[in-house]
Order: C-alpha cells, then sequence, then structure tokens
C-alpha cells in the first residue's frame, strides 16, 4: 500500500474512533445516532436472519437491470447520435444541461404512469443514468485517433470488421467510463426512489425503520448501503483508471 | 444559423412527442403541452403557490453559499498540500457517488423537521463537486507559477490573490454549476421526502392525489429555472477563461 | 586578465536531496563560481547533472545543503531584490494580456504608475512585442510567450540575470534569432547574464565564458573563456576559433553525457562504443 493510502486509512479509522467514542460517551444523544460498532452489530444481525433479503434482492436486481438498460440504450444512441452530425449538433445542448436539471423530480410521474411498483423505480433511474452514457460514448467514439482508421483502410478492412477490431477496443476506456457513471447514478436513482414511495427494498426500509423510530434497524440498513455503494463505486473506478491510463501513450 | 433552426426543429419534436405520449396514455397519466402551461400559470396566479417557492428558494439559496464557501475552503485547504490532496481525493470521490438520500434520516435527527434540514441536504450534494474541482484545480496550478511568484518576490496574499486565484477560477467555477445543480437535487428530494411546504412537497402531495398536471407544472417551473441559471453559470464560465 | 569585481558567488555549495523512499540524492557540488560582473556566463552539462539546481540555489530558490552563496557580496537567503529569472517552462500568466503580463512584477512591486508605463513600453518594444500588447498568451507562439516571459523580467531592471534553458521548447532557427537577442539585451542592460543550456554551440557563441559540469553530482570539471568581443552576434560561428571552443566543450562533456544516460566507457583514443 502507498504511503498515502496508509494515511487515508488511518485517517478513515481515526475519524470512525473518534466517532464511536463521542457516541459512547454520550456527546452525541443516543436517540439520533448510534455508535458505527452497534451499527455493524445491527448490519451483521440483519444479514444473518436475513429478514430483510427480499428487500436486498429487490434493490439489487433494480440497480442492475436500470444499469444493463441505461449501458444498452445509452450506447445505441450515443452510436446514433455520433452518426448523425447535424442531429449531434442540435442536441449537444440538450445533453449538456441535462443534469442541470433534478430530474429526479419526474419519478411522481412514472409512479401514476406504472404504479407504485419495480417499472417506475427502473424508469427514473434508467432516466438518471443513460445520457452519463450517451456522453460518454460520443466522447469515446470522438476520440478513436485518426490514425487507427487510416490503418484500418490501410489492411482494407470492411466497416463492421473496423468497428469490432479497432473502433471498440479504442473506445473501450471511454465506454467503461460511461457504464461506471451510469451504475452510480442507478444506484442513486433506486435508493431514492425507494426512498420516496415503494413497496420494499433497501431504502424503503430504511425510510419504513425512520418512521417507526427504529433507530438501530435504520442504521444497520444505512451501513450497508454505504459499504455496498463505496466498495462497489471503488472498485468500477478502479478499473476504469486502469483502462484509461491504457490511452495516456 | 442552421444550428439555430436545427435546434428549434428538435425542440418542437420534443414537444410533439410530449403531445403524443399525452394522446396514448390519456388525461389523467400525462396532461398535454398546453394543459401543463395553463395549470403552471393557474398555480402561480394564487398566493400560496409562492409561499412554496419562497420556502424552496430560501433553502436552496443557503444551501448554494453554504455549498460555495465551504467547498472552495475544504477545496483550498486539502489542495495545497500535495500528500493532503491525493489522501483526501478517493475519499471525496467516495461521498460523491454515495447515494445520499440514506444518510437523510440522520440529518432529520439531528436538525430536526424545518428548514435547516433542507438545507443541510442541498449542502451535502453541493459541496463535495465544489470541493473535488477546487482542489483539484490547485493541485494542477502549473508549478513554474508558484516559482515566477517566488523569483518576483511576492508575499503569501499576493500569491494567493493574483496567481493562484486567477489561476483556479474556471475550474472552480465548473464545479460550482455542478454544486449548484446537485444543491437544488438535495433540497428538491428532502421536501419529497419529508416536508410540508416547498415545491417538493408539492409535486408528492400532487403525486398522492394523481394529480399529474401540477406534478408536470412545478417539474416544468424547476426545469426552466434550472437550465437557465446553468445557462448564465456557463456563461459567466466562458467569459472568465482564456 | 585584469580583476573584474566579484557580482555572485558559490563556495563549496552542495545540494542534497532527501528522496520520499528514503535515503539521499547528491544532486550537485561542491561547487565553486565566481560571476564576473557585466559577465555572460553559460553552464552546459548532461541532463540531471544538477544545473537547474545550480540555478535554484544562486537565485535563492533553495537551500544549499553546506557552502555559501552570496550576491553583491551579501549572502542570499530567499529571493535577493535585483535578481531576474526566466524559466524554462512557459511562466506566461494566460489570464493577462502580454502588457499586464509584462507589468505583472513592477503592479506587486507597487511601482510608480508613471514608471509602470514606461517601463512597460520600453520592454515591449525592446522585445518586438508593441504590436501584440492587447493579445493574450494563448494567442502566441511558444517564442513570443518566451519573449513575454524575458520582458517581464527586464521591467523590473535586474543586475543579474539567470535563465534555465529558457530556449528548450523553441525550434532551432528560433533559438538562433533568440540567442542574438538576449545578446542584444546583455549589451544594453550591462548585466551579468547566467545562461543554463544543454546546446554547446549556443553556449560557445553566446557567452564570456563556459563552464561544464560533470554528471551527477554535479561539479565544474572546466571553464572555457571564449574572449569574443562585447559586440558580437551568431556570426561568430564562422570565427575559426569557434570550432576549438566547441570541440573542448565536447571534449569534456560527451564522457560525462555517456555517464549520464549509462552508456559503456569509451577507449582513451575516442574510438568507437564497444
Amino acid at each position: 500500500m502507498t504511503r498515502e493510502g496508509r494515511i487515508r486509512l488511518f485517517v478513515v479509522a481515526g475519524l470512525v474512533g473518534i466517532f464511536e467514542v463521542l457516541c459512547r460517551s454520550g456527546v452525541i444523544a443516543h436517540t439520533v445516532v448510534i455508535p458505527p460498532s452497534e451499527m455493524a452489530r445491527s448490519l451483521w444481525q440483519i444479514l444473518i436472519s436475513g429478514a430483510h433479503n427480499a428487500d436486498i434482492v429487490s434493490t439489487f436486481l433494480n440497480v442492475l437491470i436500470s444499469s444493463a438498460l441505461a449501458i444498452s440504450l445509452g450506447f445505441a444512441a450515443g452510436l446514433a447520435i455520433h452518426a448523425l452530425p447535424r442531429l449531434r449538433a442540435a442536441i449537444e445542448p440538450l445533453l449538456a444541461s441535462y443534469y442541470a436539471v433534478p430530474t429526479f423530480m419526474f419519478y411522481p410521474i412514472f409512479i401514476v404512469v406504472f404504479g407504485v411498483n419495480a417499472r417506475a423505480i427502473i424508469a427514473i433511474a434508467v432516466l438518471l443514468s443513460i445520457v452519463a452514457m450517451i456522453a460518454s460514448t460520443l466522447t469515446g467514439l470522438d476520440r478513436i485517433p485518426a490514425v487507427l482508421r487510416k490503418t484500418a483502410r490501410v489492411f482494407r478492412m470492411s466497416v463492421p470488421v473496423r468497428a469490432l477490431l479497432i473502433d471498440l477496443p479504442a473506445a473501450a476506456p471511454h465506454l467503461f467510463t460511461g457504464a461506471k457513471l451510469a451504475f452510480a447514478y442507478a444506484l442513486i436513482g433506486v435508493i431514492a426512489s425507494e426512498f420516496i414511495l415503494s413497496g420494499q427494498g433497501i431504502g424503503y426500509s430504511i425510510a419504513y425503520a425512520y418512521n417507526n423510530f427504529d433507530n438501530r434497524e435504520m442504521y444497520g440498513l444505512m451501513l450497508l448501503v454505504i459499504i455496498v455503494a463505496v466498495t462497489a463505486n471503488a472498485g468500477l473506478d478502479a478499473v476504469d483508471r486502469r483502462l484509461q491510463a491504457r490511452l495516456r501513450r | 444559423m442552421r444550428r439555430l433552426s436545427d435546434f428549434l426543429v428538435l425542440f418542437a419534436g420534443m414537444i410533439a412527442l410530449w403531445q403524443g405520449l399525452h394522446w396514448i396514455e390519456g388525461d389523467t397519466v400525462l396532461t398535454s403541452p398546453v394543459a401543463t402551461i395553463a395549470r403552471l400559470a393557474t398555480l402561480m396566479s394564487a398566493g400560496p403557490f409562492w409561499g412554496h417557492v419562497a420556502e424552496t428558494g430560501t433553502a436552496f439559496a443557503f444551501a448554494v453559499a453554504i455549498s460555495l464557501i465551504g467547498g472552495i475552503g475544504i477545496g483550498t485547504l486539502l489542495g495545497l498540500n500535495r500528500t493532503s490532496a491525493i489522501v483526501s481525493e478517493p475519499i471525496l470521490i467516495a461521498l460523491y457517488s454515495l447515494p445520499k438520500v440514506t444518510l437523510y434520516p440522520l440529518v432529520l435527527l439531528c436538525f430536526g423537521l424545518g428548514i435547516s434540514a433542507k438545507i443541510a441536504f442541498g449542502a451535502m450534494h453541493g459541496m463535495i463537486p465544489v470541493a473535488i474541482f477546487t482542489m483539484k484545480a490547485i493541485m494542477q496550478i502549473k508549478p513554474v507559477y508558484w516559482r515566477t511568484a517566488q523569483a518576483l518576490r511576492l508575499t503569501p496574499p499576493q500569491i494567493a490573490l493574483t496567481m493562484a486565484l486567477p489561476a483556479v477560477l474556471p475550474e472552480v467555477l465548473s464545479g460550482a454549476r455542478l454544486g449548484f445543480s446537485l444543491s437544488l437535487l438535495g433540497v428538491l428530494i428532502g421536501e419529497m421526502f419529508a416536508s410540508k411546504r416547498g415545491l417538493g412537497f408539492l409535486i408528492t402531495s400532487a403525486m398522492g392525489l394523481g394529480d399529474t398536471a401540477t406534478i408536470l407544472a412545478v417539474a416544468l417551473l424547476i426545469s426552466v429555472f434550472a437550465i437557465a441559471a446553468n445557462a448564465g453559470l456557463f456563461v459567466l464560465q466562458g467569459a472568465v477563461q482564456r | 586578465m585584469t580583476s573584474a569585481e566579484i557580482h555572485a558567488q558559490l563556495t563549496g555549495v552542495t545540494r542534497v536531496f532527501d528522496l520520499p523512499a528514503g535515503g539521499k540524492l547528491h544532486a550537485m557540488g561542491p561547487v565553486d563560481l565566481a560571476l564576473r560582473r557585466g559577465e555572460f556566463f553559460s553552464v552546459v552539462g548532461p541532463s540531471g547533472c544538477g544545473k537547474s539546481t545550480l540555478l535554484d540555489v544562486l537565485a535563492g530558490l533553495a537551500q544549499p545543503t553546506s557552502g555559501d552563496v552570496a550576491f553583491e557580496g551579501k549572502p542570499v537567503a530567499g529571493v535577493p531584490d535585483g535578481i531576474g529569472i526566466v524559466f524554462q517552462e512557459d511562466a506566461s500568466l494566460p489570464w493577462l494580456s502580454v502588457r499586464d503580463n509584462v507589468a505583472f512584477g513592477l503592479r506587486r512591486a507597487s511601482t510608480d504608475k508613471a514608471e509602470t508605463a514606461r517601463r512597460v513600453d520600453y520592454a515591449l518594444n525592446f522585445m518586438g512585442l508593441r504590436d501584440f500588447a492587447d493579445a493574450y498568451p494563448a494567442q502566441l507562439s511558444g517564442g513570443m510567450r518566451q519573449r513575454v516571459c524575458i520582458a517581464r523580467t527586464l521591467v523590473l531592471q535586474p543586475r543579474l540575470i539567470l535563465l534555465d534553458e529558457p530556449f528548450g521548447a523553441l525550434d532551432a532557427q528560433t533559438r538562433l534569432l533568440m540567442g542574438d537577442e538576449l545578446l542584444r539585451l546583455w549589451r544594453e542592460t550591462h548585466a551579468t547574464v547566467l545562461l543554463i543550456t544543454h546546446a554547446l554551440d549556443e553556449a560557445a557563441m553566446l557567452s564570456d565564458r563556459v563552464g561544464v559540469m560533470s554528471a551527477r553530482p554535479g561539479v565544474f570539471i572546466d571553464v572555457v573563456e571564449t574572449d569574443w568581443p562585447r559586440e558580437r552576434d551568431s556570426r561568430v560561428v564562422s570565427d575559426a576559433r569557434f570550432g576549438a571552443i566547441t570541440a573542448r566543450l565536447w571534449e569534456k562533456l560527451r564522457v560525462e553525457s555517456l555517464k549520464s544516460i549509462g552508456g559503456k566507457s569509451v577507449a582513451a583514443d575516442g574510438g568507437t562504443l564497444s
């Protein structure tokens, strides 16, 4: 581990430790936050008892489906837009300002359209993440060095062959970045939707626990989301950086 | 000129799509563009609506201010030292991609159900990108600038104001634009989840009544504001960039 | 040789860095250097020999690990008044116009406005930047940007000018022209000039003396006197002595350069590499 990595571990452990002490000593009220060790114990019990297994599976599936849809549809849309320069020029300002709009506020529309079920959640999660994939696809296709395309012509490659053997590998790092972002946004979208209105899921369970003053359950589940989100995103980020490093020739 | 006409054609196409969906789904599900604007006009002519706007607006303004001041402050402190920057970057990025909605109950337990909780939500969302962008901008100041400042024997305040600040300004504005949008998102989600006032609340209560016209009307208003503000900040950023 | 006044001096100066992974890097020294007032002195040496470190220590940008650094008879602590520095990288500030860039140092030193304007106009004219006064660095070529940096140094009326491979990023022809400009600058300002360069011909044609540094840790292994007249330009290359001077520089430098890139030893008669 690098020196900075060690310092980082020390800092995080230190902060958690201080937080633990403040909670246990009563400086932070028990009714507001429970100590991290209690949170961990609660999470452990939740996992062992399997009380929330259905919720965990539900959230997990929703995130996977939303990500997959956003990635595939986003990629397809990116390809199409890249191939039609006039459309791209017209749509570019919209894509650029897309994330300025708090898109999540459209979730209630999907509730009304689909009812309170997974389809509404997946719909809003896809809507949140698809543009990141489209933008990354466009960048990836833009950044294929012209000299590689010329090389393809020297080898007299047909367009489909070139697309598979040259375009895809060359654009892959950017496409992966788009996938990573799509996943992160899908996760945020699914959890937020479950919070606001849903029948099941981890977000729903946290909100339910909150409304029923069950702090222990609530914090255990919160810890679960934090651990999963940080781990998954960090893992994807590590792969992303490896792929991007390949580009810096 | 062709760009503009292309854009208008696209825009018209989107309105047409909206209208088309309305015809397919029916009035109870998706109101038409015209009906939506009519509903918005009705809402805006009634007094209580502006109370909600003021609530959201106030919370948002405070959240943005805290995000900017806090974010730039933290980013600067962490960015000036190379080690602290390298140590903090993954931590900040992890916080950035975390679904912060998860932490909302904690905020509510700390701040209660009033406007301060909303401001906290907004600040939570907005501060992190501002801090990240500021920190990276400071890290990326060309070392030759620091040496030039030394060579010209500038005092620390001079270095900060005449060298560091102009060098980081474009990046910081980029982060500020993102922080602006995310603060708005944070405040709105907070209102949707746990509030009895504000535009977010209007949306959720309309959802309970199946009142899509109101949902779309309020969403339209917020969208127009968000896009206009983002465009304005973008222009500002362009003016500063060299 | 008449004894000229010593303008700046390094005595027994070394610079040793602590490596982050532990251990030390002996970058330079011990170095002895006595710069005569008004002379043009170049330093050549292989990559990584500590040439830039020499400049940093002389200018007060870095502290020597041992030894003394003096400028105009006084010890150096921090950058002294009267020293101007031109760096290798482009140090022009992209958010300021050329004029504002050149005026930058003067404004920070709270120089009188009229005086500032006068000096800035003079420097812009001198460096051929008058037509570009309101342009921004992004619109200029690399050579022009270096001229802006030189102009910015010039307005401070330095008595000692240090240049760290200022023309490194420029193409060969621009370098030759910039060399002539540098000579013109030197003659008009009567400043002492220390130029760090890796280009032997540049050092040989511009300087009164050339110091050759060894591979790391850098020490002076030779100082060559060129005896050029003060009124000179790049046409000294046709002088008969030019070849002899560059040959002498290269003789010493080739061995050091090979050491620096880890080459095999060269036979004493200068024969082919084994």
